[in-house]
């Protein structure tokens, strides 16, 4: 299934009409393994966050990457989202190289973390108004854009000028997705952006993503560890299993191909169990993402 | 829309965004203020008791007199370095005490962006306190400033600052790189530039290796050609040489500390470092 028919005829036709949004190719990434002070016990230990990574992304699709906490999946958000250098492969994003083209590739994404990345004294309009400089928009407008965008997410009066210490989790993760819509990405990078929210406000943030694509053309890249998310979100999957991909497909193939291993209807828990022999939610971190 | 305009409101961007957190930490400000007055006000007080430190008259009027700018200068451009050069170093550190190091590295600004509308800021600040500090050492001990060449100050104050904005630029990769210890660090390093410019003693009085180390700290050069126009009335004609100076001294260390900066940006996106938390 990884690297399977569907993702082959996906990717030739979206290089026929040089529509690929995301490449990436025989990436890895390592951490440690250095040591520079002579002095010390041993020789750190050289983990593999990403192991030789490989896939394509057309534009316009929404992409989910699944697996549970610390299999490399962040490491590889960092990675297309110029945070990190890779150590092995390449990574393109609409043709630009992610290394040798940086500043041309950071104007074409933009990414939503678990954690809602702000400075939490300031208000939504203060911070979005921050990022919305960062990518050059324009004051008088910016502001205009902020308050409409925020008032689409409940987000109104007061509560835009307040501090963001005072919101909930799920608020800050609605303005969150707020600077993402405010400077347009062509490749939206989401790294389990509603992690730990409560049903209603999972459900704006999942909303809001699917207007995003309608909207924008937007390309969705999004890590998840819940099944029933990507089931819903994501036109095709790739999972993730300590650095690697194990399966790449609509999670509709996947089921099915695994439905008929199992002889019974599969979901997707049941195809990541299959195909890595474990469990998906599993506490601990193997390395620090 | 020009790449130029872009840059000019990126650049825009990190002075309303600071100036906009000082306004939400203003308790912060505050009590920062009333330490840095109370700080230079105590230093200031060592010459109205010159005298009876050492036993007898050993000043008259306008040796302590002297003595009271002497180390009122001293005070107003010690705090005016810490917070030029704290500011720019720490840019890292704060960002990633707040959680968005990672926002703002990702976002499409050139590092040198940054660092300008850093640095703008950071003037723009360490003026306003210094400032403040300036109008209670005058209030209190009634300076006498008719002699003063106010413009030379002046001038010798910003040609200084672009020194110090490299410095500060090469300072900041502490924070970058060691996410744990970089931002005391940066603070040692901080607190090694003002000792060794001479902030309360002539670079000629002090002990070896702190006289030959002056010799190579810009902030020597500032607090001299200061020193100078307010003590003694030099004109830019007389200071011309320690502008220019330290006009190319700063030519030179803020594209040095933008590489600084750049090389160990690069490193830290190699080694995993560019993260919220150590």
């Amino acid at each position: 299934m990884a690297g399977g028919e569907h993702e082959r005829s996906g990717t030739a036709l979206a290089r026929t009409n040089g529509s690929l949004a995301l490449e990436v190719e025989g990436v890895s990434k390592f951490f440690g393994g250095r040591r520079w002070w002579p002095f010390g016990n041993g020789r750190p230990r050289r983990v593999v966050a990403v192991d030789r990574v490989s896939f394509t992304v057309p534009r316009g699709e929404i992409f989910g990457i699944l697996g549970p906490n610390g299999t490399g999946k962040s490491t590889l958000i960092r990675l297309i989202s110029t945070l990190l250098l890779p150590d092995e492969g390449r990574i393109r994003v609409f043709g630009l190289d992610v290394v040798r083209d940086e500043a041309k590739v950071k104007r074409h994404i933009n990414r939503v973390s678990v954690e809602a990345a702000f400075f939490k004294k300031l208000s939504p309009m203060e911070n979005l108004i921050y990022a919305a400089r960062l990518y050059g928009l324009e004051g008088g407008y910016a502001r205009r854009q902020i308050v409409r965008i925020l008032e689409s997410l409940g987000i109104e009066g007061r509560a835009i000028r307040a501090p963001m210490e005072d919101m909930s989790r799920g608020m800050q993760q609605k303005v969150a997705i707020a600077r993402a819509f405010l400077t347009s990405p062509t490749l939206l990078l989401l790294d389990e952006p509603t992690t730990g929210l409560d049903p209603h406000s999972k459900r704006d943030v999942q909303e809001f993503v699917l207007r995003l694509r309608e909207e924008h053309d937007t390309t969705v890249v999004l890590t998840t560890h819940d099944m029933v998310e990507a089931e819903e979100l994501c036109d095709r999957v790739a999972i993730f299993d300590a650095g690697r991909i194990v399966a790449l497909d609509a999670p509709a193939r996947l089921k099915e191909e695994v439905s008929r291993q199992l002889g019974r209807p599969a979901t997707l828990e049941d195809v990541f169990l299959a195909l890595t022999g474990k469990p998906l939610e599993q506490p601990e971190e193997v390395f620090d993402e | 829309m020009s790449l130029a305009r872009m840059e000019l409101r990126a650049t825009y961007a990190f002075v309303e965004r600071n100036a906009n957190l000082i306004k939400r930490y203003w308790g912060w400000e505050v009590a920062w203020i009333a330490y840095s007055v109370a700080n230079s006000v105590a230093v200031v007080l060592i010459a109205k008791s010159a005298n009876a430190a050492v036993g007898r008259e050993a000043f008259d009027e306008a040796a302590v007199d002297r003595l009271v700018l002497f180390l009122a200068v001293g005070a107003v451009v010690w705090h005016y370095i810490s917070v030029l050069f704290g500011t720019v170093s720490q840019m890292v550190a704060w960002e990633r005490w707040e959680g968005t190091i990672e926002y703002t590295f990702m976002a499409p600004v050139r590092r040198l962006t940054q660092m300008v509308g850093t640095a703008i800021f950071s003037v723009l600040y360490g003026l306003v306190h210094t400032a403040c500090i300036v109008a209670v050492i005058a209030l209190v001990f009634g300076l006498e400033l008719h002699g003063a060449d106010l413009l030379a100050a002046g001038v010798v104050m910003l040609a200084g600052s672009l020194s110090l904005i490299g410095l500060g630029t090469m300072g900041a990769v502490l924070p970058l790189l060691y996410p744990e210890r970089g931002e005391q660090m940066a603070w040692v390093v901080q607190a090694a530039l003002v000792l060794v410019s001479g902030v309360y003693a002539l670079p000629e009085q002090m002990p070896e290796p702190l006289r030959t180390l002056s010799a190579f700290s810009p902030a020597t050069y500032l607090i001299q050609g200061m020193r100078d126009a307010l003590l003694d009335g030099a004109g830019l004609g007389t200071l011309w040489p320690t502008v220019v100076g330290l006009f190319l001294a700063g030519l030179l260390l803020i594209p040095a500390g933008v590489w600084v900066f750049r090389q160990g940006e690069r490193y830290a996106k190699r080694t995993g470092r560019l993260k919220r938390s150590g």
